[in-house]
């Protein structure tokens, strides 16, 4: 039932027969080579992290400057000093992009590996527990998961107002909901493997079999799932960017600067500054899906089939 | 079979009230409350009481819980707490266009993006194939305002048609005009759902086509089209009513992007607002409504599963 995992929100029904076509059936074959498009998405994750980490350095004006402090300049198309252009507040489009790198890729970062500590940690946990309290788990997470992600993110901003640790915490959680199911599920299907048997037969401790024997096995899985998660997590915060309920201006972030910029659609004289942001965003994404794709195509998993 | 959809139900059921105790106790725990945010902060002590106690604020959390609830059930969804109109009249002026974009986004988009994603699976490994896979493979991870972006400019600013911004009702319009009027949104939401609907469905045929039987079917020197739609659609039917549910569901997200990009008056533009103001009895009953389309169309998506899965259906 391959159908029933691929979509990022999907409650499959607690069925022992849902299985997991990703764990490994073999050890992994050799180191990782990566195909053209493999190294076409490497190149543009790299590229972004890059300007993520040193945009702030490089950017040839602070975020909140105007390029043509004289001049009534908003919406204007690329020229000498503004080589993006500039926004709806007659700010240079270049140094905000470059500066907005580091927050939107910086925050679903964090988001993502927050996600991943709790996911990983309940979802291991639940596997290994009693059924009760598995069972109990799993269901307050199901409630979770079956709510529209936006939603639960619209909530949480409406009633604490918005702010980055906000952000993060609450896209954190929110992911930890999927992960969780895949760790669980993962956590589930090895213990009941030979291997965990020994060990367990031979007495190692509840924390010796989590470390050594079942997260070696659920690494690999977990890692690629991990790319893809991080996705969904950059569109969430840029969502929410985008409406308004996310990075709060004056602060650059890509998903804000599409929102700010929108006038530009209806009487600005160039649309790069709607176009930018959105663009920054589509090849980040689509570049971690090519390595995910690929990553997965080489350890011969089904991951590609799940977004 | 009746059983186990009843089973479903069951936990459809459970699953809408933890719905709305999360979101009736996630908007409580806002600081202030709904008599303050309405009075301002210029409001004396006694009016603020005055009207929490007309709101039933007083009362402890769990009955506001279960008189909220109740109401929302007979369809009283409060006052908003930044117009003072009712909750109600609100959506009514609101819900035709969100409706509308969505109803005409699942019958464009989902037949041209089943179709698609059968021929690719009738052809697999061909050019067609790979291009529309690649191609829905990037779609689907890149964000809504993305695809806007890119029609907006392909069809307002090259090919000089279509309006960058939507404004008006849908009042006293033909369909004709009104399909032009939503266009852009509606292709939007179109390529939302396709890039998903494209691949699910062609992973979905694709996996009936690797069965034993079509396998016998093959071996028989049946047509490979006729093998298509005599042997593996019909099992193919119950995966692909999954899929387009989870799809129509997802849609829930998309739209909320989609109506704040084109700027037009619809139920999400109405709960971004609602977030904005804090108004937070607007976000209950929007909230409960967007999410309890999403718990039912997951609902259509489990049942059409379990119909079309007989191990689904028989647990080991």
């Amino acid at each position: 039932m391959t159908t029933a995992k691929q979509n990022d929100h999907y409650v499959a029904p607690y069925d022992a027969s849902v299985s997991f076509d990703e764990l490994p059936d073999s050890a992994p074959s050799s180191r990782y080579k990566p195909s053209w498009t493999g190294w076409l998405g490497i190149g543009v994750v790299s590229f972004w992290v890059f300007i993520a980490v040193f945009g702030p350095y490089l950017a040839p004006l602070g975020e909140n400057d105007l390029p043509f402090p004289d001049d009534y300049s908003e919406f204007q198309m690329p020229r000498p000093g503004a080589w993006l252009g500039t926004d709806e507040s007659d700010r240079d489009v270049l140094s905000r992009l470059m500066y907005g790198a580091g927050r939107t890729i910086g925050i679903s970062f964090a988001a993502t590996l927050l996600a991943y500590f709790i996911g990983v940690v309940m979802g291991i946990g639940a596997a290994i527990s009693t059924p009760r309290v598995d069972m109990i788990v799993s269901r307050i997470n199901d409630a979770f998961l079956s709510l529209p992600t936006i939603m639960l993110g619209l909530v949480v901003v409406a009633a604490v107002g918005s702010s980055i640790p906000v952000l993060i915490i609450t896209a954190g959680v929110i992911y930890a909901t999927v992960v969780f199911r895949l760790a669980r599920a993962l956590g589930q299907e090895i213990m009941v493997m030979d291997f965990v048997e020994a060990a367990r037969v031979r007495g190692e401790g509840r924390w010796w079999i989590i470390t050594r024997e079942i997260w070696p096995n659920a690494a690999m899985p977990l890692m690629t799932d991990f790319g893809l998660r991080l996705i969904y997590v950059i569109l969430f915060i840029s969502s929410l960017s985008f409406l308004g309920l996310g990075v709060q201006p004056p602060q650059a972030d890509w998903g804000s600067m599409v929102r700010e910029n929108l006038g530009a659609l209806s009487y600005g004289v160039s649309v790069i500054p709607v176009l930018a942001p959105a663009v920054a965003i589509a090849t980040l994404t689509v570049a971690i899906n090519l390595v995910v794709d690929d990553i997965s195509a080489h350890s011969g998993g089904k991951l590609s089939k799940r977004l | 079979m009746a059983t186990l959809i009843l089973k479903r139900l069951g936990i459809g059921l459970v699953t809408v009230i933890a719905v709305s105790l999360i979101i009736f106790f996630g908007t409580k725990i806002l600081p202030g409350d709904a008599a303050q945010i309405r009075l301002g902060q210029s409001a004396t002590p006694e009016n603020v009481a005055a009207f929490r106690a007309r709101l039933g604020l007083d009362q402890p959390y769990i009955i506001q819980y279960f008189t909220w609830l109740k109401k929302f059930m007979v369809g009283d969804l409060g006052t908003s707490l930044a117009s003072d109109v009712p909750i109600s009249d609100l959506i009514a002026d609101r819900y035709k266009n969100t409706v509308f974009v969505s109803a005409l986004t699942a019958a464009i988009g989902v037949p041209i993006s089943l179709a698609l994603g059968i021929m690719a699976a009738m052809y697999p490994g061909t050019l067609y194939d790979r291009v529309l896979t690649l191609v829905s493979v990037s779609l689907v991870a890149a964000p809504e305002f993305f695809t806007a972006t890119l029609l907006v400019i392909l069809f307002v600013f090259v090919l000089g048609v279509g309006n960058a911004i939507v404004v008006g009702s849908t009042e006293g319009k033909g369909l004709f005009e009104l399909i032009s009027h939503f266009a852009l949104p509606i292709t939007t939401l179109c390529f939302v759902i396709a890039s998903q609907l494209i691949r699910m469905s062609r992973a979905a045929v694709l996996n009936v086509m690797s069965s034993p039987y079509i396998e016998m079917a093959i071996l028989k020197g049946v047509p490979r089209k006729r093998i298509i739609f005599r042997h593996a659609l019909l099992n193919a039917i119950g995966p692909i009513v999954n899929v387009v549910a989870l799809n129509l569901a997802y849609l829930v997200t998309g739209v909320i992007v989609v109506e704040v990009y084109f700027g037009y008056n619809g139920l999400a533009t109405l709960i971004v607002q609602g977030v904005q103001t804090r108004d937070y009895i607007l976000i209950q009953g929007l909230g409960m409504i967007f999410c309890m389309t999403y718990v039912i169309l997951m609902l259509i998506a489990d049942i059409a599963a379990y119909a079309s899965n007989a191990r689904l259906r028989h647990p080991k």
